[in-house]
């Protein structure tokens, strides 16, 4: 258990978390630059010191200004993946790893750091600089040395945003393997909205130094608790495999069953993301009228008001929302377990090449 | 065709700019044979006063380093309330015209100076002594280490010194085992520049401590002292101390050649 308290006054914002994580679990804190996501990190791990605070890790107290316990970072087990990773440009990928292991000999070090770059993959990696290897090696260098030094808590900042699309979903899929086999808590901080809905078993949707709501991505996204949770969470983002269509039109095949088209370019593994509002809704047994080709059938799990719109969490192979006036939302008598059928066009969906 | 006059006067520039520094070097070897050098070097006072230079400029950036490096990193890492002042005190020895520093140290620690007699009554003989050669050279020296180190720690991504650190390793070590090293090539960089600067101190030592052979000195004073008198021995003295300094610049550039290689395992 994770559970870090803060509250400190750094230039013009003002932070004030408190929030805890279970062993195992990864909490992800979403929010824009300038939100205070990274301060979190640095109060857990002991570069930052806070006006008032707690941190707590596994039994052990880190920090408590008012007991005047103020651990320096050395002395806390945090695995601190920093934004661009923050691998020592003078060490080999092995040194590196090998870094911070003590009491043993150079061979016993030499030989861990090994076994841990071979669980990354990366074994042949071991004898080259930092600089000569790409992004997503990297990634995988400063994951390891994290490991390495057996840590009670993960701390990552940002861990995909250093990488190209390309390397993204791959890197993701190796980091949420990572998450559940360390069996510590993880925090992670992202100014992607989709890519903690990814990494995080729950999410923290923070702003201007607070943390304003706190749940499921699903959750947050079906349901959010204020305009800024809505807007961050932004548009609905959809995974699949893109190949081309009839008339000029993009195919793609939804991860989970379904298919859309998009008036995008695309060819292999695809985001889709179209915006709620660009969502229609229609009862499932209704037949298919008016010009948009994509029709997703969904199941209605939560409606939100929003001043004079709804929001609908809809349960689709995928989850989506959509956003409707309240007009027609109660001219379809929309209630939670409704079957409909999610429409939208194929000019307003967007897709990126992840 | 396109037109080619702007790469042609960079050249020009260049070649104009490396013939005006070099010609005076070449002179110097030109002028004095190989067999004048060594004759040079037997001449007694010659060697003695290479050795002294040696012996002092490598005591004074000993003093620099030690000194200096935990002080350059203070000083580019840490932001404090007069830091900027702080700053341009250290470098104004840069600025001070050599006979000014030789004073300015005759007025500190000379024996009529505000701190004589608390140098004396700590039984250190500074004016006219080897050790007051020392001193003057770390006088006007060490800025240009300095100022080199601070440059190259603040250049260092700081984020690396938390890595470190959360990685377990306190700061005191955080900092031999990755500021050291990743700011390496400045601070050899910077140890060169007050090598050479102290190699080639002339003024203060001059002020300071005197001319006096085997004991003050130094090449630059045996060189003066020869100029008068016997121009070709100042000649190949001259030669001696180009030679030197040159390997000394030369070994550093290999230094920082091979760090930048990654030539520093561990």
């Amino acid at each position: 258990m994770l559970r870090v308290e803060a509250r400190t006054r750094l230039g013009e914002l003002e932070l004030d978390v408190a929030l805890d994580v279970r062993e195992g679990e990864c909490l992800a804190l979403a929010g824009p630059s300038g939100a205070g996501k990274t301060s979190v990190l640095r109060v857990a791990s002991g570069l930052l010191r806070p006006d008032k605070g707690q941190v707590e890790c596994g039994g052990e107290t880190w920090l408590d200004t008012e007991r005047g316990i103020d651990l320096p970072p050395e002395r806390r087990r945090c695995g601190y993946v920093f934004q661009e990773y923050a691998l020592f440009p003078h060490l080999t990928a092995w040194q590196n790893v090998a870094y911070p292991l003590r009491g043993m000999s150079r061979s016993e070090r030499r030989k861990r750091a090994h076994e841990l770059l071979e669980r990354f993959g990366i074994a042949g990696l071991a004898d080259a600089r930092p600089r000569t290897l790409s992004g997503g090696e990297r990634q995988r260098v400063a994951v390891a040395r994290v490991v390495a030094r057996r840590p009670g808590v993960l701390l990552l900042d940002e861990p995909l945003s250093a990488l190209d699309a390309r390397t993204r979903a791959g890197a993701a899929r190796e980091l949420e393997a990572v998450l559940h086999e360390v069996e510590v808590p993880a925090l992670l901080v992202t100014h992607d909205f989709a890519e903690a809905a990814q990494l995080g078993d729950r999410v923290g949707v923070i702003d201007a130094g607070r943390v304003v709501q706190e749940g499921t991505a699903t959750e947050l996204a079906a349901s959010p608790g204020s305009a800024f949770v809505a807007d961050f969470t932004g548009a609905v983002v959809l995974t699949g495999t893109a190949r081309g269509g009839p008339s000029g039109l993009t195919y793609v095949e939804l991860d989970g069953g379904g298919a859309v088209m998009s008036t995008d370019r695309g060819e292999g593994p695809v985001a889709v993301s179209v915006y709620p509002w660009e969502i229609a809704i229609e009862h499932a047994s209704e037949a298919a009228h008016g010009s948009a080709q994509n029709r997703l059938l969904a199941e209605v799990l939560s409606i939100t008001t929003v001043g004079n719109r709804v929001r609908l969490g809809l349960a689709a192979p995928q989850p989506l929302a959509a956003e409707v006036t309240q007009a027609s939302a109660s001219a379809l008598d929309l209630r939670t377990g409704t079957r409909v059928t999610a429409t939208w066009k194929a000019a307003a969906t967007r897709l990126v090449t992840i | 065709m396109r037109s080619a006059w702007f790469p042609v006067l960079l050249t020009v520039a260049l070649a104009a700019a490396l013939t005006f520094l070099t010609l005076p070097i070449v002179a110097i070897f030109v002028d004095s044979s190989p067999g004048q050098l060594i004759d040079a070097l037997g001449e007694r006072g010659a060697l003695e006063a290479l050795w002294l230079s040696l012996r002092t400029s490598a005591a004074s950036l000993a003093i620099i380093l030690i000194v200096g490096t935990p002080g350059a990193y203070l000083l580019a890492t840490r932001s404090f309330r007069g830091k900027a002042v702080v700053v341009t005190l250290v470098e104004l020895p840069l600025v001070l015209p050599p006979a000014v520093a030789g004073i300015a140290l005759l007025a500190a620690v000379g024996p009529s100076g505000i701190l004589g007699g608390a140098v004396e009554a700590a039984g250190i003989e500074l004016a006219l002594t080897t050790a007051g050669v020392v001193v003057a050279l770390t006088f006007v020296a060490s800025p240009f280490y300095v100022r080199q180190a601070m440059a190259a720690f603040a250049a260092v991504d700081r984020t690396l010194l938390d890595a470190s650190r959360t990685l377990g390793v306190s700061e005191a070590r955080s900092f031999a085992r990755v500021m050291i090293p990743t700011a390496m090539p400045g601070l050899a960089a910077g140890t060169a520049l007050a090598l050479g600067r102290a190699l080639g101190e002339f003024g203060a030592t001059l002020m300071f401590a005197g001319s006096f052979e085997g004991i003050t000195q130094t090449v630059p004073l045996a060189i003066y002292a020869r100029f008068s008198t016997d121009f070709d021995a100042a000649l190949a003295l001259s030669a001696v101390l180009v030679a030197v300094s040159a390997a000394i610049l030369l070994s550093v550039k290999f230094v920082q050649g091979s760090e930048a290689l990654g030539g520093a395992a561990s």
